[in-house]
């Protein structure tokens, strides 16, 4: 199954439309690009979990627009202690107010999940356009290595990582972003690798090499905007696992830590107490549960539209 | 075949020593001071300090330490833990109780997604299908982290419908609601392509054939469309068995089972480095045998596919 020479259907090139292009008033065809706007348009999924991606976004970039109490402010007398006031979902075992920790726990997932996806895009789109381009000994010596990292298990290697890059006084927001990005780029080299292999050998590449036009022209300016569609894509869906997985070593003690909010670092610590008080397990989990739908639902969607085959 | 199995046996080695030369090397590579880690908070003098740096090898250079410790490993000494433990002894315990969970888990998620697979496939655009679809795209979102600790909040604690959590000598009541937590991290991704692959097959020539020779409908169903379509379901059920083995550190956690993935947590956090590196090592073996087993299995079971 983790042969890199496999190509299946879900990486295959998208933007491969099924039924010939309509064309719209004007009477140009359509682009790719267009077409699957379209599709996005009509699309309930696309809409619900677009919606709900901007809320997230917000709430990170401004949590003060949803609440007014300071997370940090924090009282022993009102542990545990039911709903009441602006802490619409009663306060945890250390009595902060639990609507307020989860409203500011947001940054933390979105900046880790955003800087990590972008990481491992930037070396999930070199390697799989040096090894797919260049071919021969590269994409050899690259695929091996891609083999290698596939054969450590995902959970173990970011825990054995994620330990060793964080110091001991940090938050250990850039050990857990870097953890993620450097183990998470092999899905979409491998992606953008066959992307590059079925395009390299279309008749406007050989044209533009005709040209005179360089390997980094040809691959910039003619290969990537043509094999981009579906890299984006595992993009989108990156995103939404690496929020999972952020929680999920901040819930096991090796993400993020100190003073640090995040969403896994309540789950966990409202464990003990889940029997007398379940709220402040229970809403960092719903925020978590839907932040990362989304962001899967929203990749769903987009590919969909761009790969009309899937369907 | 012989080709393709030799090239992947060669890759296979190469992956291991990559692997645990990586997971030794971020384990101990630059400690401050091991011994200091090993004795606590006790002084120690200095002819003590001379026999434990004498008797670890710790004044040899790294890549010797490295293999000293891969000389143990491969004949079965997998080391000492900083409690004292032997970590052969920690393993032979913890693992019997992983894979029976593992175990459970592997065949609850198959029994779902074959049946649920087949049936949505059958009436593809019906509700039932499009109640699976949205279904596996919440399981499939999930992350474990909320998915455990929901489950045993709910159907453990609230409802009181399954044992809460399972310790050492755990029964299989009591394993049965971490194996359906640890179940619904795979049975998305196999009941879709359970039913992709049904609904691919029962286009094919053959299916109409079959149908136009006059054989009911549950024998082409049953036997001619569900043998090939559960050659791709097969393969990724494997894959998740090694997946499994080595995934269920957070389950295994929530569910207080002292399991091989609750010891490795624990020996994360008590920084029991020979720990970590032996019982990553078993993992990343185990993990990479079930591989191969699968990709030469998908060989014997669908002959059309030929290995260079």
């Amino acid at each position: 199954m983790s042969d890199f020479n496999l190509v299946t259907s879900v990486e295959a090139p998208g933007g491969v439309p099924t039924e010939p292009r309509r064309p719209d008033r004007s009477g140009k065809p359509r682009s790719l690009a267009g077409d699957a706007w379209l599709d996005l348009r009509r699309n309930k999924i696309f809409w619900v979990s677009a919606v709900l991606v901007a809320v997230v976004l917000l709430m990170a970039a401004w949590p003060s627009l949803f609440t007014s109490a300071d997370p940090r402010q924090c009282a022993l007398s009102r542990a545990h202690r039911g709903a009441g006031g602006s802490a619409f979902f009663g306060y945890d075992f250390q009595g902060c107010d639990v609507y307020a920790r989860t409203i500011y726990g947001a940054r933390n997932s979105i900046v880790v999940g955003v800087f990590a996806t972008a990481l491992a895009g930037v070396i999930g789109l070199i390697v799989g356009l040096a090894a797919g381009y260049y071919g021969r000994w590269l994409d050899a010596i690259l695929s091996r290595f891609v083999d290698i990292m596939l054969g450590i298990p995902f959970l173990l290697g970011a825990i054995v990582l994620a330990r060793r890059l964080s110091g001991p006084h940090d938050t250990g927001v850039v050990a857990v972003t870097v953890t993620l990005g450097v183990l998470g780029w092999t899905t979409g080299a491998r992606v953008m690798r066959s992307a590059v292999i079925a395009s390299k050998n279309q008749d406007y590449v050989a044209a533009a090499r005709m040209l005179g036009a360089g390997p980094v022209r040809l691959m910039v300016r003619h290969i990537l905007p043509n094999s981009i569609a579906s890299f984006i894509v595992v993009l989108t869906i990156l995103l939404g696992i690496n929020i999972a997985s952020e929680a999920t070593l901040s819930y096991l003690g090796v993400g993020l830590k100190g003073d640090a909010i995040s969403w896994g670092i309540a789950i966990s610590d409202a464990g003990p107490y889940v029997r007398t008080n379940p709220g402040p397990l229970v809403w960092p989990s719903v925020f978590l549960g839907v932040t990362v739908l989304a962001f899967i639902m929203l990749g769903d969607a987009v590919r969909d539209a761009f790969d009309p085959k899937l369907r | 075949m012989f080709r393709y199995l030799v090239r992947r046996l060669l890759q296979m080695v190469l992956t291991f020593f990559g692997a645990t030369f990586v997971v030794y090397a971020l384990m101990f590579a630059n400690q401050t001071d091991p011994i200091q880690a090993l004795v606590g908070e006790r002084p120690i003098t200095a002819s003590q300090r001379a026999a434990l740096t004498e008797r670890y090898h710790l004044d040899d250079s790294f890549p010797q330490q490295y293999w000293y410790y891969m000389k143990g490993l491969l004949t079965g000494d997998f080391g000492t833990s900083l409690t004292g433990r032997s970590i052969r002894d920690m393993l032979a315990d913890a693992w019997p109780l992983t894979m029976r969970l593992a175990g459970m888990a592997i065949v609850i998620a198959a029994l779902i997604a074959v049946t649920a697979g087949v049936v949505s496939a059958l009436r593809r655009g019906g509700a039932f299908d499009n109640v699976t679809l949205v279904a596996t795209l919440v399981l499939l979102s999930l992350p474990i982290v909320v998915l455990a600790p929901i489950a045993q909040l709910v159907f453990g604690i609230q409802l009181g419908w399954f044992a809460p959590t399972a310790g050492k000598n755990a029964t299989f009541t009591q394993l049965l609601l971490p194996a359906f937590v640890l179940a619904s991290t795979v049975v998305a991704a196999e009941l879709r392509v359970t039913r992709a692959s049904v609904a691919e097959n029962l286009r094919a020539d053959y299916v109409r054939t079959a149908r136009a020779k006059g054989l009911s409908r549950a024998r082409v169903i049953g036997v001619h469309v569900l043998r090939n379509s559960l050659i791709p379901v097969i393969t990724l059920i494997g894959v998740d068995i090694g997946g499994l083995m080595s995934g269920a550190i957070v389950t295994e956690k929530v569910f207080n089972i002292p399991g091989v993935g609750f010891n490795l947590f624990r020996g994360i956090h008590t920084e029991d480095g020979p720990l970590v590196v032996g019982f990553v090592s078993v993992l990343i073996i185990v993990f990479l045998v079930v591989n191969l087993v699968v990709d030469l299995l998908y060989a014997v079971l669908d002959p059309r596919i030929r290995y260079e």
